[in-house]
């Protein structure tokens, strides 16, 4: 559900009037239904309820994307009611709204009356509490005024907190409507906003009418407005009396001291500019939430107003970063949770650094499997460049050739290189490198799992502090989003510090649809080297090895009339001499170079030689589709014949 | 000097009630301990001598509570008055955000007004205060006794007010004017709040008032 993206905390104007149910908003949005469950807010019409109610979604999602909330009056409640009743789908409609993490139910005093509605919501509310889910509710007037509630209703919406927002004072007043003259980009001349909050308006609603009448009187050019025509301009009598001394002798109720206490409260909040009392609000707030706020105080000592939205804007999103990073350090290391670099907002890259560095000694990202050696991995002029330019790379990591691509058709090694070059990086500092060796389709699956389980910064981290990057079959990230997303941020942030960064694919970047152009243009800022089917020398050599490796005694003919027969991959190497050497053990005979060409040229091929992993044929002889036998349409009927 | 700390968020404001001796000073803050709810009374320090004259000093402390956001506490002293105690004076005098003046409306204590008033910027001139610039207020007390034996308020201010500051009439012992005079004095300091420029240091802004 889109939550309207104007209401924001960023944008809410705190005063002694409703100080503290934004904070309670605050700390609901910061852990929904950990403090204050149910949060009742009430206050008149116009004061904000519904923005408070937005800026807790908006907050709560910004800090944890996967938060199901939802926003709804208790009209439109009562609306999908009768629809799901009349649908007959009432049940869906409690599950939807029992999965949420957290219900915003704006105008609950519409509820008076509405006995089904309420019966309703009480089973609602009953279930969304049973699962800690977090409710917060708005109405004005306090739960026990709504006429002809259900005291139990009325019990559980008192059972939590219940605050109120009270009319804007002065500061605050002059405080909204600079932000919202910001907002609009409208400029008066100086004294002009401060004559307008002087103005004592009951609600923001009006407030912001009498700031577009201004704004429109000004823009049509009717006449320019200044401070003394004001009031004049929005039809208002003029007061010259200040209004708040007044307000306030008249609530102290005639006692010398309290109207001592309100005449000096006008005082003070006249000599102290609004933009100040903002920044003090922010300051102590996040002080007592245990937080450094050296950048407020540095703002605050400024002769002159900063941008102070600006500021607390920087700071506070500063503030969020290190909870979410103190949250991570928690599960690991509770001892570097408590240290002072996650309260200290003017530290965020320490925190952020030591926090992947926990992660990354935790929980390490797959490194390259020990069973590929480079010392055993042959040369040949089909891929001594991309051989060449991986030696380079175990000489210097991340100096020559960074990053380096490898692209070339399966099976010809590539995986083999890859892994190789890893297990001599790890090897080089004694294990001190730390490897990440992935493929993307597992970097897309941990993706998956850690946006699954909200630990994307933890997953995230592991990457970003390996030394060396390898990662295979990258053309299987093309077309994704989020991987490559991802991808490119790990790229550039390994990039930028030097780290080495190899990958290997199946084709040139160029020619990979889906790639990204921004990583496709990193790609090739690297060498890209390409690795072909095994040529002759290599054959040679592979096969060499081959039978070597397999026990089977050969002479040099037998090699030579294997090599010259072509390849697409190495798989096929080993799969040929496996099958020769199996029917030269059955027939009892020594495998030669004349048994060889019997074997393979005599017979139809067998299946671990036609199928070479694409479908193909590799051999030129079995490209005759009448010689493979799993390729003749109706096998079984000719089989049949040939039998016969 | 004052007084706003916005890294605490207090504002501290100290006041000295000066004067000749018995003109009324422990008397004004009495008055003002007796209006002060008792959820909000401190405790108030008088040092008095066995004839109810004040030996050291008395000591109101106010806490006002949260003035826009600022836990504002006030600090009111008086002075010894008598001549003798003028280390005394002094010492009090020092870290003062605004200073009440008492006199004596009396037609014979005339004099002793004008010593103190002397004394007063003596003294402030001994701290290196800028006495112009000093907030101050005045008080006429005990404008409550009979015409005959007491000065208007506007020969007073022909004797005493050669600044032109706020003065008052007041009958302390009644209250009447009691208030006014802190409320007057209370403005002057606060308004100082932004005139005095950047905020305070706290190391400095209450070094003398604690």
């Amino acid at each position: 559900m889109e939550l309207d993206a104007r209401y924001r905390f960023e944008n809410y104007v705190v005063g002694s009037a409703n100080r503290l149910a934004v904070s309670a908003a605050r700390a609901v949005a910061q852990a929904p239904g950990a403090a204050f469950n149910p949060l009742f807010i009430y206050s008149g019409s116009g004061l904000g309820k519904t923005h408070l109610l937005l800026a807790i979604g908006h907050l709560g999602r910004q800090l944890q994307p996967d938060l199901k909330v939802a926003y709804a009056t208790v009209e439109e409640l009562v609306d999908e009611l009768n629809a799901s009743v009349s649908s007959g789908a009432v049940e869906a409609l409690r599950e939807r709204y029992q999965n949420l993490n957290v219900l915003l139910l704006d105008d609950v005093q519409f509820l008076a009356g509405r006995r089904e509605t309420q019966a309703e919501m009480l089973r609602l509310f009953n279930g969304l509490q049973r699962g800690g889910r977090q409710i917060v509710l708005t109405s004005d007037r306090p739960p026990a005024e709504i006429a002809d509630l259900d005291e139990r209703l009325i019990t559980r919406f008192s059972g939590g907190l219940v605050v109120d927002v009270g009319a804007p004072d002065y500061e605050t007043r002059a405080a909204i409507v600079r932000v919202k003259c910001d907002e609009r980009g409208a400029k008066f001349e100086a004294g002009v906003l401060d004559e307008l909050a002087r103005i004592p308006f009951g609600n923001v609603r009006e407030l912001q009418g009498a700031l577009n009448r201004l704004i429109a009187s000004q823009t049509l050019g009717e006449r320019a407005v200044t401070p003394d025509n004001v009031r004049e301009v929005l039809g208002e009598r003029p007061e010259p009396a200040a209004a708040m001394a007044t307000a306030g002798r008249g609530a102290a109720g005639g006692s010398e001291f309290s109207s001592f206490l309100s005449d000096l409260s006008a005082v003070v909040a006249q000599q102290i500019e609004p933009w100040r009392i903002r920044l003090l609000e922010v300051m102590s707030r996040w002080r007592e939430a245990g937080f450094m706020t050296a950048a407020i105080e540095r703002a605050l000592e400024s002769a002159d107003e900063p941008d102070v939205e600006a500021t607390i804007r920087q700071y506070e999103s500063a503030v969020s970063r290190l909870q979410s990073l103190a949250r991570d350090a928690e599960g690991l290391d509770p001892a570097l949770a408590a240290s002072d670099v996650f309260r200290d907002p003017e530290r965020v890259g320490e925190a952020e650094l030591a926090v992947a560095r926990l992660l990354g000694a935790a929980e390490p990202p797959p490194g390259p499997s020990p069973d590929y050696v480079r010392s055993d991995f042959e040369v040949g002029p089909s891929n001594q460049l991309a051989v060449h330019a991986a030696d380079t790379v175990i000489e210097e990591p991340g100096k020559k050739y960074n990053p380096l691509v490898i692209y070339g058709p399966s099976g010809v090694g590539k995986t083999h290189l890859l892994n190789a070059l890893g297990n001599e990086l790890i090897g080089l500092r004694g294990g001190a490198t730390t490897v990440a060796c992935v493929s993307a389709r597992q970097f897309t699956e941990e993706l998956i799992a850690a946006l699954r389980d909200g630990t994307i910064e933890r997953w995230r981290a592991r990457y970003r502090v390996v030394d060396v990057l390898l990662m295979d079959d990258v053309h299987e990230c093309a077309g994704t989003e989020r991987t490559q997303e991802e991808l490119f941020h790990i790229f550039n942030a390994l990039y930028a510090s030097g780290r080495q960064i190899v990958l290997c694919m199946r084709s040139a970047p160029k020619q990979i649809e889906g790639l990204e152009d921004r990583l496709r243009s990193r790609f090739e800022g690297g060498l890209v080297v390409e690795m072909q089917p095994p040529d002759h020398v290599l054959r040679e050599r592979l096969y060499a090895r081959s039978l070597t490796a397999s026990d089977v005694r050969h002479d040099r003919s037998l090699v030579d009339y294997l090599a010259a027969r072509a390849v697409a991959n190495v798989a096929e190497i080993t799969a040929t001499v496996q099958r020769l050497a199996q029917a030269a053990e059955v027939v009892g005979v020594p495998l030669t170079a004349s048994f060889a060409r019997k074997e393979l040229e005599g017979r139809l091929a067998a299946p671990a030689l036609a199928h070479n992993g694409n479908g193909h044929p590799a051999d030129p002889l079995f490209l005759d589709e009448e010689k493979v036998i799993w390729d003749w349409p109706d096998v079984s009927g000719r089989a049949i014949e040939e039998f016969r | 000097m004052p007084l706003v700390n916005y890294a605490t968020r207090e504002i501290t404001c100290k006041i000295v009630y000066y004067g000749p001796g018995r003109s009324g000073k422990t008397t004004n803050l009495h008055y003002i301990y007796g209006q002060v709810p008792n959820d909000r009374k401190g405790t108030m320090v008088s040092l008095a001598t066995q004839t109810d004259r004040t030996l050291f000093f008395d000591f109101l402390p106010l806490d006002l509570g949260s003035i826009s956001g600022f836990n504002t506490r006030f600090q009111l002293y008086t002075v010894p008055g008598q001549v003798y105690y003028q280390s005394t004076r002094k010492l009090v005098l020092q870290g003062a955000d605004g200073v009440v003046f008492v006199a004596d409306s009396q037609a014979r204590q005339l004099d002793e007004n004008i010593e103190s008033m002397q004394d007063l910027h003596a003294n402030l001139a001994e701290h290196g205060m800028d006495v112009r610039a000093m907030p101050l207020v005045l008080q006429y007390n005990k404008q409550d006794l009979p015409r005959d034996l007491i000065h208007n308020t506007a020969t007073l201010d022909d004797a005493l007010n050669f600044r032109g500051v706020p003065a008052f009439a007041a009958g302390a012992l009644h209250g009447t004017g009691v208030f006014e005079t802190l409320r007057g004095i209370s403005e002057l300091v606060l308004r100082r709040l932004s005139t005095s420029g950047s905020p305070a240091t706290p190391s400095t802004a209450h070094a003398g008032s604690r």
